[in-house]
């Protein structure tokens, strides 16, 4: 089953130059929530040496003096760009997961090689053409060869095709190392590295029970996925913890608003949870609706929509009072939902704002909190939305300061759009 | 910045905040047979987006400043609809990039130049030449605006 791995270009930076012609062909970052460090850098400010990571302040003399243009995160901008890369994606494939904000799985079933070197071609100068996003294209036949396919087309014009069984195949996995395979960490690495694995090749031709018995069923699926045999089905993998979405089809086509709710409740509800049970918070949510597109000779509409938060929050009735004003924005009578879904993006830990909001808090408060917004929780699902929106006040100052150099949210708001000089 | 009053809460996508008009649009054909009227007629409301918009995701929105192409007519503030995915030909009105900067003009291609042509006698057409590199980035296939009383108004 031939799968590609789409994933888009240094993807902040591109939505950031997309409307800043002025830009292009500069170095440019995106920094961290707080401002606080480098998030995305273009590939002129990778090669001016700026890495991942980097401080701020510790690079703000630099930054000045090499003529980087620096950015705080926009992750309004963002979502909406992605909503637009994701909806031309979906145009190749009637299988798709979007794996994260900037990177999506097709499956491209039932294609010769040849026929899906061209689509991923295709696929590269769509996206590029309708939304300005430059994305890169692997195809494999698992999905850790895409992956693997992806990460190799970087250095090369951005698409390639592995078929892990014809020589050129065999001597990129050979040559591949293992600690640059997707789901490698570097302790994993260093274990395989104990028995003389250094490359996917031998990883590959290694033996399974081996790997498995030391390795369990995870080492033992990097083998299969290896050797063309799919063991990770689309959306199986867990999302990195950049971002989280709950999504569920209907059991039946949903067309009232008031169904909708009681599903995004139930979808942030469980985002919340989520968030707190690994102690992160979101930076921004977005919503988003699908109707049945295997039914064409129904009335289609898959809108999704975000907003960013005013401080990165994981209080539940503060994402369900943005989810639920977003849905209902996008909500329109007249069509069959089949599907709903919340997505949090731009995940940052909870420690690093407590250093800076929450310093004081005593752990007994931080438990009355966690009490309340269980109690606010089932207060808001029976009670209606605007319950829960009084926890939003008060903080507006300091999300302004902690965001000097934040772009204009050039696609979803009319005030914000790119000038154009008519002169 | 415009002065315009749309709200800084939710950004649909999908649609600009308060351009849904929300009239039911009455058909006015009329069905031989049924001699009871209204009923059964009302459509969907006017969608502003359907009619402005042909790609979504390809689709964006710029506001115009400057007078060079008010026999477009483009007047200043106008926002204009932008489509990335159609390739732009002679006479289309095109959002180009000259000089990093971004400009609306009409295109104009001829065997042997390429030029941006202002649509205001005042104004110069712009050559697109090897010292002078254009690229356009979108075509306009549309325009609208709201009258400067309506946008303080609100009885």
């Amino acid at each position: 089953m031939p799968l590609a791995l789409v994933d888009c270009t240094s993807f902040y930076c591109s939505c950031e130059t997309m409307f800043r012609p002025g830009l292009w062909g500069k170095p440019v970052v995106v920094l961290s929530n707080n401002d606080g460090c480098v998030i995305a850098r273009s590939p002129e400010a990778k090669a001016l040496g700026v890495p991942m990571g980097a401080p701020e302040f510790q690079w703000r003399k630099r930054l000045r003096d090499w003529n980087v243009a620096v950015f705080s995160s926009n992750y309004e901008l963002y979502g909406d760009m992605s909503a637009r890369v994701m909806t031309v994606l979906r145009r190749f494939s009637t299988a798709m997961e979007a794996y994260s904000i900037d990177e999506a799985f097709l499956s491209l079933d039932g294609m010769t090689w040849a026929q899906l070197a061209a689509c991923a071609r295709e696929i590269r100068q769509t996206v590029r053409r309708w939304t300005g996003i430059p994305v890169g294209v692997g195809v494999g036949t698992t999905k850790l060869l895409a992956k693997l396919a992806n990460r190799a087309a970087k250095q090369g014009d951005g698409v390639l095709v592995l078929d892990h069984d014809s020589p050129a195949g065999h001597d990129l996995i050979n040559g591949w190392p293992t600690r640059e395979l997707w789901g490698v960490a570097g302790r994993l690495a260093a274990r395989l590295a104990d028995l003389g694995i250094l490359t996917a090749g031998s990883l590959r031709r290694a033996s399974r029970s081996l790997i498995r018995q030391r390795f369990g069923v995870v080492g033992e699926r990097l083998v299969l996925e290896l050797n063309g045999v799919s063991c990770l089905e689309l959306e199986e993998v867990e999302a990195p913890r950049q971002n989280l979405c709950g999504s569920r089809s209907f059991g039946r086509p949903v067309t009232e608003l008031e169904e909708l709710r009681q599903a995004v409740t139930v979808h942030v509800e469980r985002a919340g949870e989520k968030l707190r049970g690994q102690g992160l918070a979101a930076s921004a949510v977005c919503v988003f609706l699908l109707t049945n597109r295997h039914r064409p000779d129904l009335p289609q509409y898959n809108p999704q929509a975000g907003r960013e938060l005013i401080v990165p929050t994981a209080f539940t009735p503060e994402l369900m009072g943005e989810c639920q004003r977003i849905l209902s924005a996008i909500y329109r009578p007249g069509y069959r939902y089949v599907k709903a879904g919340v997505l949090c993006l731009g995940l940052v830990p909870v420690e690093e704002k407590q250093g800076s909001l929450f310093r004081e808090v005593d752990p007994a408060q931080e438990e009355k909190q966690r009490r309340l917004m269980a109690a606010v929780d089932a207060l808001n699902l029976h009670h209606g939305r605007n319950t829960v929106r009084m926890a939003t006040a008060g903080f507006e100052q300091r999300w302004r300061m902690r965001q000097d150099r934040k772009s204009s949210c050039y696609t979803t708001c009319l005030a914000e759009v790119p000038v154009a000089r008519v002169y | 910045m415009t002065d315009f009053d749309f709200p800084a809460t939710v950004h649909p996508v999908a649609s600009f905040p308060r351009l849904r008009v929300e009239v039911p649009l009455f058909d006015s054909r009329v069905a031989a047979g049924f001699p009871s009227p209204a009923e059964g007629y009302i459509q969907r409301p006017i969608d502003l987006n359907e009619f402005l918009i042909q790609n979504q995701p390809a689709t964006f929105i710029v506001r115009a400043e400057g007078e060079s192409m008010i026999h477009a007519p483009i007047q200043p503030d106008d926002f204009l609809v932008v489509d990335r995915s159609l390739s732009p030909q002679n006479g289309d009105v095109v959002l180009a990039v000259v000089d990093g900067e971004f400009t609306v003009k009409t295109l104009r291609i001829a065997k042997q130049r390429t030029w941006l042509q202002a649509e205001n006698p005042a104004f110069p057409d712009l050559e697109i030449s090897e010292e002078r590199e254009g690229l356009v980035w979108g075509v306009v296939t549309g325009s609208f605006r709201r009258f400067a009383y309506a946008r303080t108004r609100s009885d």
